[in-house]
């Protein structure tokens, strides 16, 4: 007879433990539904999701394509990591793109929304025309009000909406993927992960991210009291003046609306060190689409954003 | 660092906001951006203090009713561990959100005014914290400041839980004497209560011991996905994925595979690119067994001597979340582990008055919110224990098969 296990020996740190879960809800959809995609801005959540999913299928490749709404304003270092990416894991990647949403008459730029809401449709037209039936998605619910109440499974309806108030509730592991024809799934497996165990993983698993994310030297301006970068789609406007600084990104998405933050944070430890301390949150400080309303993020969502 | 996940009961009265907004607070988990949008709301409704409460209500419709809707989840570390909070509403769907909050927690966490003492409220949160088998249980005695510090009220308080919890299942209880609002025992010890030894609030969440609570014993292993990778470096791979839901398993284990019953031996167990010696809950793996058996997703792994027996005839609790009843010859899709199936409703057999306990044996239906003893037959035998032994091969989902929505949570009573 041997001893009985004892639990000190059985213990696995937060990390593991969060790792243990996205990776149940990565293969829970990839078996449960049709017709899965991997939604991918070449951002670091998207990007531990790729992770993520590598470990869930290895050795298998991913059994689903990357997809990437590409708003013409993305930054090239985002591009060229998740280029990277998609070629070493060998998956399929859709792209779909604004630029050619607008010339379609998919959706309509009036030169007032921003792309980032343009996404939006460009986004439920690229689910209807591939027929992707789940949207893995890198939101997590420390990020925002309205993300906090979001099921890891969220259903969207035939008009791609969420609709908050009429979820399915969720208990347990037991996730609830039912479908009627033109409804969609979001599934989020990154949900319980907050900004500082993404960097946490990224430092231990050694995660290739985009370079923009570490200080550097960037020309840039100041509007809303956010540093822009400066670009041809992004002009400056009487009275702004572009200056040399070193800053970094906390989050990356269209280079028209994502401030960079001044930092000389060059290494993961480095970062790690200055979110630890810092006093706002990312989408604060760096985004101007959640900062138009209190409740911005909560109607993008419901319209079908990410 | 570890993780404890807590599920927080209680109305706005019991001053619950305040003591999640303390605790966020405290450990600096609230950016400044958040509070100055919580404050300048609470301005410019008139308040005359900061709403904490505005912190965790997201949606919008929420902000403008005052009220709480859903579960929400918070998320907050001290350097001792990371904590996700499920925080549920006191009033509105109060049972169906209890029961989701409860049903991944370690830990629940109850609070009374020390001015009313127990109430049918805190009673009832004790009834569903117990039912979803949470292990670790706090009462926290809140606006302790109230009763002057009276060591005779928190006696009083936790003499009569005490009395009370004799009927449940709370395996570890801990009272607590707090004052959320001015912080006493909740981070620090407070100087008001000499008479109180125990810890402060946070130094209990920060120390109960949960890793014992896991079963390291029964060997579950319900299978989720088959990995077959069909390239050239990986051409007879063949994997069996999934999460650990109980035991230990190691390479060499004599294994059955449930429901066909045939056995094998486990060959290797990988995570991502590695081979590892042991996996144990709630390890997510990859198993690979000797012999050439047929298994499938729905499948379990088990020990030839210690398996799950299968059963169509299942005998539940279940709480009901949707308002058109729960009745007998109903028939609804069922969810258990990876495993899908059918069920028909046999029989209810009584309905729980969670806030007496009483059993009403005379009811004929389950409405929305109410938790009954019901006998299920399903159309695939299921591979499960009893909850009270495992909260993962326990609990199921029932699904409404026209409309696709989750309307009822099952815990497996013993000997079903």
């Amino acid at each position: 007879m041997t001893a009985p296990p004892t639990h000190a020996d059985y213990q696995l740190s937060q990390l593991d433990q969060l790792e243990a879960e996205s990776i149940h809800i990565f293969r829970e959809a990839a078996a449960e539904f049709e017709k899965p995609a991997l939604m991918c801005s070449g951002g670091k959540d998207s990007i531990v999701m790729l992770r993520l999913a590598e470990k869930a299928f290895y050795p298998a490749k991913l059994p689903f394509p990357v997809l990437q709404i590409d708003t013409g304003y993305d930054f090239p270092e985002v591009l060229a990591a998740r280029d990277n990416w998609v070629k070493r894991l060998g998956a399929r990647l859709v792209v779909a793109s604004v630029e050619e949403a607008i010339k379609n008459g998919v959706v309509v730029d009036d030169g007032k929304t921003s792309r980032n809401r343009l996404q939006i449709g460009t986004l439920l037209d690229a689910v209807e025309k591939e027929g992707f039936t789940a949207l893995f998605g890198g939101g997590r619910r420390d990020e925002e009000k309205a993300r906090a109440k979001e099921r890891v499974y969220s259903h969207r309806d035939d008009f791609g909406q969420w609709d908050p108030k009429n979820q399915r509730p969720e208990l347990w592991g037991l996730y609830n993927g039912r479908l009627h024809g033109g409804e969609h799934m979001r599934v989020f497996p990154l949900s319980n992960w907050t900004e500082l165990d993404i960097w946490h993983y990224i430092g231990r698993e050694q995660i290739e991210i985009p370079s923009i994310y570490y200080a550097h030297e960037r020309q840039v301006f100041k509007r809303d009291g956010m540093w822009f970068t400066e670009s041809e789609f992004n002009p400056c406007k009487p009275g702004e003046e572009v200056v040399t600084k070193v800053v970094r990104f906390r989050t990356v998405g269209d280079l028209t609306l994502t401030g960079a933050v001044e930092s000389d944070a060059d290494t993961i430890d480095k970062i790690i060190d200055e979110i630890a301390v810092a006093r706002v949150t990312e989408r604060g400080a760096t985004r101007g689409d959640d900062r138009f309303s209190e409740a911005a993020m909560e109607d993008r969502k419901k319209e079908g954003y990410f | 660092m570890d993780l404890l996940r807590f599920a927080t009961a209680g109305s706005v009265d019991d001053g619950k906001s305040t003591l999640i907004g303390r605790l966020l607070l405290d450990s600096k988990s609230i950016f400044e951006d958040q509070l100055e949008a919580v404050e300048a709301t609470s301005h410019s409704r008139g308040y005359d203090y900061t709403d904490l409460a505005l912190l965790t209500d997201g949606l919008r419709s929420e902000r403008e009713q005052g009220i709480t809707i859903d579960v929400a989840y918070r998320y907050f570390a001290t350097p001792a561990r990371k904590f996700i909070i499920a925080d549920t509403p006191g009033h509105i769907q109060y049972t169906r959100n209890m029961v989701t909050g409860a049903s991944t927690a370690d830990l629940g966490l109850v609070l009374v005014d020390a001015r009313q003492g127990l109430t049918e409220q805190s009673r009832r949160h004790a009834v569903l914290l117990s039912l979803l088998r949470v292990p670790h249980l706090v009462l926290a005695i809140n606006k302790m400041d109230l009763v002057d510090w009276s060591e005779t009220v928190y006696e009083r308080i936790h003499e009569e839980f005490t009395q009370f919890a004799t009927k449940l299942a709370i395996p570890d209880l801990t009272v607590i004497p707090i004052s959320a609002l001015k912080g006493d025992n909740v981070v620090t010890r407070s100087e008001n209560t000499p008479w109180y030894a125990g810890p402060t609030l946070m130094h209990h969440l920060e120390h109960v011991h949960v890793a014992s609570d896991r079963d390291l014993v029964d060997t579950r292993f319900p299978v989720q996905y088959v990995v077959r990778p069909k390239s050239d470096d990986f051409h007879d791979y063949r994997g069996y994925a999934g999460q650990v839901a109980g035991g230990v398993l190691k390479p060499g284990d004599e294994v059955v595979v449930l429901p066909s019953g045939m056995t094998s031996t486990i060959e290797g167990i990988d995570v991502f690119d590695q081979e590892i010696d042991e996996a144990f809950p709630p390890m997510s793996v990859t198993i690979r067994l000797a012999d050439d058996v047929d298994v499938s997703r729905g499948d379990m792994i088990a020990r030839v001597k210690n398996a799950p027996q299968p059963s169509q005839d299942i005998d539940a609790m279940v709480c009901w979340m949707t308002t058109q009843p729960l009745r007998p010859r109903q028939k609804l899709a069922i969810k258990h582990t990876t495993r899908m199936g059918r069920a028909l409703v046999k029989d209810i057999q009584y309905r729980l008055d969670v806030n007496t306990l009483h059993r009403d044996q005379d009811t004929r239906e389950l409405g929305l919110n109410e938790i009954g003893r019901v006998q299920l037959r399903t159309t695939v035998p299921l591979l499960c224990d009893p909850y009270s032994k495992n909260r993962t091969t326990g609990s199921f989902i029932l699904i409404d098969e026209a409309t696709g929505v989750t309307v009822g949570a099952g815990m497996i009573n013993t000997g079903a």
